[in-house]
């Protein structure tokens, strides 16, 4: 195989990987097997695989409340994650954190967080820390269209371009922030606009195209190295599913039109990238179910693994509050 | 020992640590000459306003491997970053199962008595004590604030270091060399037998001119400070109780869920302590009012010499 096909199909099989972990993670949640809230990243796949995609593995990284997506595209053990969300002992927070704070600082994942905006400033950083190692590394920072209204988001693009920080500002713009239209919250929909106000590039991206979601972030990237600065990157997808789950998915309350207009193949990152590939040859539709197989045993064992793994003890409570 | 000022002990503090570990980097929005000009722009950046950016920028610089120093300038600022420092820097280490250490420290200045008013005089040590997984340092000499400005920025968490307006120009005894101040560990100021005073910060001074001048009536204070109020030297305060029987504590914090509060809820839980109590304690506090502008309003909102003294004699 050669490299750009074996590069093509692990990005195929993250995505696959981060749509079934997710859709595996819902079924888990209404069996009431997995705890607490559930905010799945199915549609939004081709933004944090693309992203991640023209990432170095010691480059960093923060996440949302939708963060299962960025920890796999990142690389992180979904073992662990799925022990956290099982609330155990092995998970990567030992169970402390759960689904909106899955971190793997050894991958550069500095974070989900269940602030909106919250970990904008901490990826900068994240930045800072890169530019003065001066190694050429880059912080990106994940967040939503909701994220735009918070002040945390112009204040940290105004120091990243004043300091020509190595960050990428990776706007997932789902068109919902939480049960609100961008319409609703925001006069100006066009997020890459707020770009030329702080004096960087902006880029609005067809973010259910994870190639293009991949050169962007390349560019971008390649401009961060070279000491130039951040660039703000306007991924436009769709959120799939709800914002937010507890015990059972909350009822749809999108216009039916807008949901019609998000179906189809066409529009659903994997499957299009799915069509991709096989059009062009690199794989069949033979091996794609396999790659699908592969990942639902992976997470089977996953599930087995977090079912196996201890609650923790409770005599660990204050175990991890300061360190030595 | 040479004399210098809580202003130039921090300043020493900040060089020596500058000096010592490269990974330390300094953010203000206010320019620090002495600083810029011997480590460059580069490691002491001079930030816009913007306190949610910056707080967060030092967090997640400590994550990747530096030690930064966050001033927020007065603690009233600081509000503005609630966000960083109440759902991020205090969480982000426990949250996150231990997995990384945050050695980011927040530096602030507080309290009253310089006729700023209401949002620039304030003390609310308490309400970054209540956070859990901060440690929060409240010096009240050069040499304890040089000394715990070091281990602040050499320890692997986020701190929070509180500078007492009032005591920016007092002059007082600092060693020379690699002065440190443990961490949690508090200071008795004055021995004495009678009456266990815990003073924070200026009315450490307040405490230790009242003791002064109660001497002569035979009367012996015992004055103790905190220096750090999380973690909380529990044991030292508790001990001094045992031994005088009594307890007043001063702050220039309003009572309620104060310091003060918690030092007296720490002390008298324990059950000895307790039965070595010979009177009710007592808290000298400022009023639960926004500090006033106008001086003789001033005056009346916080603590005093005399309202600390007539509290020694109540428990006597």
């Amino acid at each position: 195989m050669s490299q750009e096909k074996a590069e093509l199909v692990e990005i195929l099989r993250k995505m696959i990987m981060i749509r079934e972990f997710d859709l595996l993670a819902i079924e888990l949640r209404k069996a009431r097997r997995i705890y607490g809230a559930l905010h799945p990243y199915v549609g939004e796949e081709a933004v944090a695989v693309g992203v991640c995609a023209a990432l170095r593995p010691t480059d960093r990284i923060t996440s949302t409340h939708r963060g299962h997506g960025h920890c796999i595209a990142k690389g992180a053990d979904i073992k662990r994650m799925m022990a956290e969300l099982f609330g155990r002992a092995d998970g990567y927070c030992k169970g402390k954190g759960g689904s909106m704070h899955i971190a793997d600082f050894a991958i550069g994942m500095l974070g989900a967080n269940g602030i909106v905006a919250g970990g904008m400033p901490i990826a900068c950083g994240a930045a800072l820390a890169a530019q003065l190692e001066d190694r050429g590394g880059v912080a990106a920072c994940f967040f939503g269209d909701g994220a735009t209204g918070e002040g945390e988001f112009h204040e940290t693009l105004n120091i990243a371009s004043l300091w020509k920080l190595p960050l990428l500002f990776v706007c997932e713009n789902n068109r919902y922030g939480a049960g609100n239209a961008i319409e609703s919250v925001r006069p100006v929909t066009d997020i890459s606009l707020h770009a030329p106000a702080y004096g960087i590039p902006g880029v609005s991206v067809d973010g259910n195209d994870v190639l293009a979601v991949r050169d962007a972030t390349e560019q971008a990237v390649e401009r961060a190295r070279r000491g130039d600065g951040p660039t703000l990157l306007h991924c436009k997808t769709f959120r799939s599913l709800f914002h937010a789950m507890r015990d059972v998915p909350p009822p749809e309350t999108r216009a039916p039109e807008l949901l019609a207009e998000w179906k189809g193949r066409d529009r659903d990152p994997v499957a299009r990238f799915e069509d991709l590939l096989t059009g062009r040859g690199h794989v069949t539709a033979a091996d794609v179910s396999a790659i699908r197989d592969t990942v639902k045993r992976e997470l089977e064992a996953a599930v087995e693994f977090a079912e196996k793994s201890p609650y923790p003890d409770p005599n660990d409570l204050l175990v991890d509050m300061f360190a030595e | 020992m040479r004399e210098i000022t809580v202003t130039q002990a921090l300043e020493e503090a900040m060089i020596e640590e500058m000096e010592r570990d490269e990974r330390v980097i300094a953010l203000a929005t206010t320019r620090a000459p002495a600083l810029e000009n011997k480590f460059g722009d580069r490691r002491v950046r001079f930030t816009p306003i913007s306190e949610a950016a910056f707080t967060g920028i030092g967090l997640g610089a400590a994550g990747s491997g530096f030690r930064p120093v966050v001033h927020w300038g007065m603690v009233t600022f600081s509000f503005v970053a609630m966000d960083q420092i109440v759902n991020q820097a205090s969480k982000i280490r426990y949250m996150f199962g231990g997995q990384a250490d945050f050695p980011v420290t927040y530096r602030c200045t507080t309290g009253g008595g310089a006729q700023i008013a209401a949002q620039h005089s304030q003390s609310p040590y308490s309400m970054f004590m209540h956070l859990a997984g901060l440690k929060i340092i409240l010096p009240s000499t050069p040499a304890d604030a040089k000394g715990l400005l070091k281990s602040a920025i050499r320890d692997n968490n986020p701190v929070v270091f509180f500078e007492c307006s009032r005591l920016a120009g007092v002059t007082g005894p600092v060693p020379d060399g690699d002065h440190t101040v443990p961490i949690g560990v508090a200071d008795v100021k004055r021995a004495g037998r009678d009456v266990t005073v815990v003073g924070l910060a200026y009315y450490v001074r307040e405490a230790l001119a009242v003791a002064d001048s109660l001497a002569k009536e035979g009367i012996s204070i015992e004055v103790i400070d905190p220096r750090t109020l999380v973690p909380m030297d529990t044991e030292a305060i508790r001990a001094s109780v045992r031994r005088t029987g009594r307890l007043v504590v001063v702050d220039e914090a309003p009572a309620t869920c104060s310091a003060a509060s918690e030092i007296i809820a720490l002390v008298t839980e324990d059950a000895e302590t307790f039965r070595a109590l010979k009177s009710p304690v007592q808290r000298v506090c400022a009023a639960p009012v926004p500090v006033p502008f106008s001086p003789p309003l001033e005056q009346a909102a916080l603590p005093d010499r005399a309202r600390i003294e007539a509290a020694i004699r109540r428990v006597l």
